[in-house]
């Protein structure tokens, strides 16, 4: 797999006020029994927080929600400095989304899948686009390959790379490392530092505390259908952060 | 192009190149049409005056079945991935979605059809070239990939989807199902477009009723 180059995925244009993410009072049930309720959050630009939690406690529900792909029941959501009730298409243009499914269709190529998008999002180039996003991701060897005949973890890596095909200022990932191996992870890693590096802004749940708070300026957990931020307004810097959040995570607390 | 018909070719081709790749849909159409013909040809004996009273019924069978199957198809490949979610994620509108994969069945089983209809009047001895009879075909096919596409967004969702699209799609599509076959009666009777009186006429008002209410359900219909 190539190290990433510079620049070709997170070159959309850096917001420069605002916050990237403002979530307040968020509710959300399934019929009678409620997931999320008065959950606030913020995500700056150029931050990567990393979200934690038990299975079931709604970390794939807010990230639907904050995606547009479901909607609220009540609260106030910004993405990207629109509202989310009335501006559900601009958000669109403006988030990349990783999630469990990849979102590909297995009997075209990988550059087809990524063409078709780059298309759907209205791209200049598409096929240049999705040629610079297959080299990101180390997989411009298997550009003509029907995505049927990759691995779990190279279809992981071409979902990535849709997420990425149109330049969103956030990316929203549901377990990105799930299915990659050590070398995939280093490249998601490497692209993840270089997005935020470009002031733009990254959500993203795992269960891997490890690599959660490795990666992440600033950790929240789920619990009780609110996010806790054991080290608030503070950078990841040390174990006592890790403690909190292990503590968190105990089903007791 | 404009922001609404762009992502209609976009996903018009897409389904197209699948289904170039697959052939697991147009297959199964003409196998599943063929026999169809083929077991009403051995039924019955094809005398000029049963060719008018009961082929249309029999071309309709057929091609309302083929067509169930096609619309079966229509969201599954979507769902399957993640595709449909795929699709909401991305900044097209959802009428887009809707009328992208309509084009797509539409074309599809226009193809099932234009192989099909040849076959049926050679075994059942009559002539498909007939204006008359090719655009109550081309009005009714608009009518089930309009019908068909809402109700494949609807039971894609459901664990019992093979079951619940017929059952839903069935008793929608009867005025389109009535109109089809009578007009195809009345071209196989030699009328010409002119002397088939309202049937043709009510089949483009059904198409246009259903265009227009279909598209708006699916909108809501897609939404969590």
């Amino acid at each position: 797999m190539v190290a990433p180059s510079s620049n070709l995925g997170a070159s959309a244009p850096a917001p420069t006020s605002g916050e990237a993410i403002v979530v307040r009072g968020l509710e959300k049930s399934f019929g009678e029994w409620p997931v999320l309720w008065n959950l606030d959050l913020t995500v700056g630009w150029g931050e990567l927080v990393a979200l934690f939690g038990a299975n079931g406690v709604g970390k794939t529900t807010l990230l639907r929600i904050l995606s547009t792909q479901a909607k609220p029941d009540a609260g106030s959501i910004q993405v990207a400095g629109f509202g989310l009730s009335k501006n559900a298409q601009t958000i669109r243009r403006r988030v990349g989304v990783v999630a469990h499914q990849t979102f590909l269709y297995e009997d075209l190529s990988c550059r087809e899948n990524l063409v078709h998008y780059g298309r759907l999002y209205g791209l200049e180039d598409p096929r240049n686009r999705a040629e610079e996003a297959l080299l990101q991701l180390g997989l411009s060897n298997r550009a003509d390959s029907r995505v049927r005949t990759l691995s779990n973890g190279m279809q992981k890596r071409l979902s990535i790379a849709r997420a990425i095909l149109h330049r969103p200022q956030i990316l929203i990932l549901d377990e990105p490392e799930a299915g990659l191996d050590r070398e995939s992870i280093a490249v998601l890693r490497s692209l993840l530092e270089e997005w935020t590096d470009a002031g733009l802004s990254v959500i993203m749940t795992t269960h891997d505390l490890d690599l959660g708070l490795s990666w992440a300026r600033r950790a929240a957990v789920l619990s009780g259908g609110r996010i806790r931020f054991p080290a608030a307004d503070e950078y990841m810097d040390g174990a006592q952060v890790r403690e909190l959040v292990a503590s968190a995570l105990e089903p007791s607390r | 192009m404009n922001e609404f018909l762009r992502p209609i070719g976009v996903l018009l081709w897409k389904d197209i190149l699948i289904e170039l790749r697959s052939r697991d849909l147009v297959v199964s159409l003409l196998v599943f049409g063929l026999v169809v013909v083929v077991v009403f040809n051995f039924a019955l004996n094809a005398t000029p005056e049963l060719v008018t009273e009961v082929t249309p019924g029999i071309l309709w069978v057929a091609f309302a079945f083929a067509g169930v199957l096609a619309m079966n198809r229509a969201f599954v490949r979507e769902k399957e991935e993640g595709g449909l979610d795929g699709l909401l994620l991305s900044p097209i509108s959802r009428d887009s979605i809707f009328f992208g994969k309509a084009a797509a069945s539409f074309i599809f089983m226009l193809l099932v059809e234009a192989v099909l209809l040849p076959i049926f009047a050679g075994l059942l001895n009559f002539s498909p070239a007939s204006f008359t009879l090719i655009l109550t075909i081309v009005l009714a096919t608009l009518g089930f990939s309009v019908v068909g596409t809402l109700f494949s967004a609807i039971s894609v969702q459901t664990r019992s989807r093979e079951i619940l699209l017929p059952v839903l799609f069935f008793p929608v599509i009867l005025p389109v199902l009535v109109g089809a076959v009578e007009s195809t009666k009345q071209a196989l009777g030699g009328d010409t477009v002119v002397g088939l009186g309202h049937w043709l006429p009510l089949l483009g008002a059904f198409d246009a009723l259903f265009l227009v209410i279909c598209h708006w359900i699916f909108s809501i219909v897609v939404e969590e």
